[in-house]
């Protein structure tokens, strides 16, 4: 195996230090309930397609991403591409918790005159690095990236990550760019699946077999592994193994839709459809008595995240 | 600029030459083909710079995607392939990746129109043109020969920060302009002065017009102006209606469907500010055949003697006076 040094995420705290699985996990609650806050405003939007995603997301964000929100066209970042671009308030939260814009803007999402599209927008949000939201495209856009980077010389320390759907392999256009990544030999791509079984008509399984997708990737010559997509430190672990690699890696996340919302976990039938007022209550009463729970585990010791569960709660949000 | 071609030559090779030309100015000029790189002459471009060349094989979603990733990350993608592929079947990745994002791709379409020939109606794109033009941002370019096609290219990398669909052709065709044109400025070009008709044309349909012209004033005595619209979008509209308010009545000329092609981009703008006659020749509501090129062309009468046809049947419903006085004044 062709190893890599690693180079060191920046910026992953204000301090220098790199967030820890425990911070990292609460910092997943602080995601999570934006969303919920988000979603409750926008009546509209992808809650549990968000959630599944809550945990990969932040750790990359929180922890193995290189990006510098003050700079967020710096050439030497790492690339995040959300595949799965109905996920996009997962993003946002992100986003707006590094400061690439007011976190006020979250609870504008979907809403006309705001740059927080239903699916995200590179003309118009900052830290956005392409548009998607129409499945299949994400990661053949993820190796034109890294060719590009490999013509600049910066493929040996700029990772690129794509997070893809259930809905993403069952298009035919990934496996072109699946295909495509192993061909031209991209030493830089992570595909992230988010595999929570659940699509829009109900399960994957009923609706259109993805199978094992480690095996498929593997089949098309990539390095490919399998997690437990809400396992922090399993987490972690794979996605910085995987910018180690001289060669394109995948990483099935078996994930729950919905995860960290009782009501909602591993739940068909919540595709697509915002939270009513009495259940996005519901899941912020839960998310928030976690996040009190993971701060006082931590200690007093541990500084706060920047805003926390501190969106105001919106005045209008009755369905 | 190399010297001017002067004998019959396609298109396709100047997208083929100009690209080498492009990648010795600009180490970020890359470019993509999808296995026909032969074809589209973008193999030229492959030889000189391997590194910068990428096939994808027959996967052209995946291309279209993938020079978005480029043009995202600071390159300039040129993507090839056939115009049947490079916009049908990839239409979706060109629309959210490429024009919704307002990228510096160009995309060189191939094998546009009937002229492909033998292989029918599976690789025969006759929409095109219509799909690229209803694309918010995309501007559309199908050149008339090889010095103009050649010329586009360059300009296409020189001017222009959004995405450009360029449409070339198969066959052998003959030169129209002598010296190698400035060609992307208004996008259409008055080739040849006359007060009777307009013939407004793109394309192949280009050297047939000015055959038709010439035929129409040997044999009818009418004084035909001849546009080649080299931009089908943006149109220039300051031009067509010129020469339309000039002339009174128009017919139009391309190697595609009539609907949602230059015929309508012509209309719309004719039927805003200066209403007159329109003919249409192009391909109806019928997909193409197996033939040779120029049987094909034939078949769907895209010819100089169908351009004539159209003209006579046109000149019979001018009006009398183009622009009508204003009644009820006594001056």
């Amino acid at each position: 195996m062709h190893l890599k040094p690693v180079p060191d995420p920046a910026p992953p705290l204000d301090d220098g230090r790199k967030a820890s699985v425990a911070e990292l996990e609460r910092y997943a609650t602080v995601l999570r309930i934006n969303c919920v806050r988000m979603l409750a405003v926008a009546k509209s939007g992808h809650l549990d397609s968000s959630l599944s995603a809550a945990d990969v997301v932040t750790a990359l964000y929180y922890r193995v991403l290189r990006h510098d929100p003050r700079n967020p066209s710096w050439p030497e970042r790492d690339r995040f591409v959300l595949c799965k671009g109905h996920a996009a308030p997962i993003q946002y939260a992100a986003l707006a918790e590094h400061g690439y814009f007011p976190h006020q803007d979250l609870m504008g999402l979907r809403k006309i005159g705001s740059h927080l599209q239903g699916h995200p927008d590179m003309t118009r949000t900052p830290g956005v690095e392409v548009s998607t939201g129409s499945l299949g495209q994400g990661l053949s856009m993820c190796v034109g990236i890294c060719l590009a980077l490999r013509l600049d010389e910066l493929d040996d320390n700029v990772q690129v990550f794509g997070v893809l759907s259930d809905g993403d392999i069952q298009e035919g256009e990934t496996w072109e760019g699946v295909a495509a990544a192993a061909h031209f030999e991209v030493p830089n791509l992570t595909a992230v699946i988010d595999y929570n079984h659940l699509q829009t008509d109900g399960t994957t399984e009923e609706v259109m077999d993805t199978g094992d997708v480690r095996a498929k990737f593997e089949a098309f010559g990539w390095d490919a592994i399998e997690i437990d997509g809400h396992d922090m430190g399993a987490i972690v672990e794979a996605l910085e193994r995987s910018r180690t690699l001289r060669r394109p890696a995948a990483i099935v996340c078996q994930t729950k839709k919905g995860r960290g919302v009782s009501f909602m976990e591993g739940r068909f039938g919540f595709h697509g459809k915002p939270p009513s007022q009495e259940q996005a209550e519901q899941a912020l009463e839960e998310l928030e008595t976690r996040y009190r729970e993971q701060t006082d585990a931590l200690g007093s010791d541990t500084p706060p995240p920047d805003s926390g569960p501190e969106i105001p709660a919106p005045a209008d949000s009755t369905d | 600029m190399p010297e001017a071609k002067t004998e019959p030559i396609a298109t396709r090779q100047a997208y083929g030459d100009a690209l080498v030309e492009l990648g010795e100015r600009d180490e970020n000029v890359v470019a993509l083909d999808a296995d026909l790189a032969v074809s589209t002459q973008s193999i030229k471009f492959g030889k000189k710079f391997p590194e910068r060349f990428f096939n994808c094989g027959a996967a052209e979603a995946g291309m279209m995607s993938m020079a978005c990733g480029l043009a995202a990350t600071g390159k300039v993608p040129y993507a090839s392939t056939f115009a049947v592929f490079a916009t049908g079947r990839s239409y979706d990745q060109i629309r959210l990746g490429i024009a919704h994002n307002q990228l510096k791709v160009r995309i060189g379409a191939s094998h546009g129109g009937v002229s492909l020939g033998e292989d029918g109606a599976s690789h025969q794109m006759i929409e095109d043109i219509a799909l690229m033009r209803v694309l918010p941002h995309m501007r559309v370019v199908v050149p008339a020969d090889y010095n103009q096609a050649y010329r586009a290219v360059i300009e296409s990398y020189e001017r222009f920060e959004g995405p450009i669909y360029m449409r070339f052709g198969r066959p052998s065709t003959p030169i129209v302009y002598e010296e190698i044109p400035e060609t992307l400025g208004s996008g259409t070009d008055v080739l040849r002065e006359g007060k009777d008709i307009s013939i407004i044309a793109t394309g192949h349909m280009v050297w047939r017009a000015l055959d038709a012209a010439e035929t129409l004033a040997r044999e009818d005595g009418v004084e035909a102006e001849v546009l080649n619209v080299v931009t089908v979008k943006p149109l220039d509209t300051d031009a067509v209606i010129e020469s339309l308010a000039k002339t009174g009545v128009g017919v139009t000329a391309e190697e595609h469907r009539v609907a949602g092609g230059l015929a309508d981009a012509v209309r719309e703008a004719a039927a805003e500010q200066h209403p007159v006659p329109i003919f249409a020749l192009g391909l109806g509501d019928e997909f193409g055949v197996s033939g040779t090129a120029e049987a094909c062309m034939e078949h769907f009468n895209l010819t100089a003697s169908g351009i004539i046809e159209q003209a006579r049947e046109a000149l019979l419903k001018k009006p009398i006076v183009s622009h009508p006085p204003i009644h009820g004044g006594h001056g």
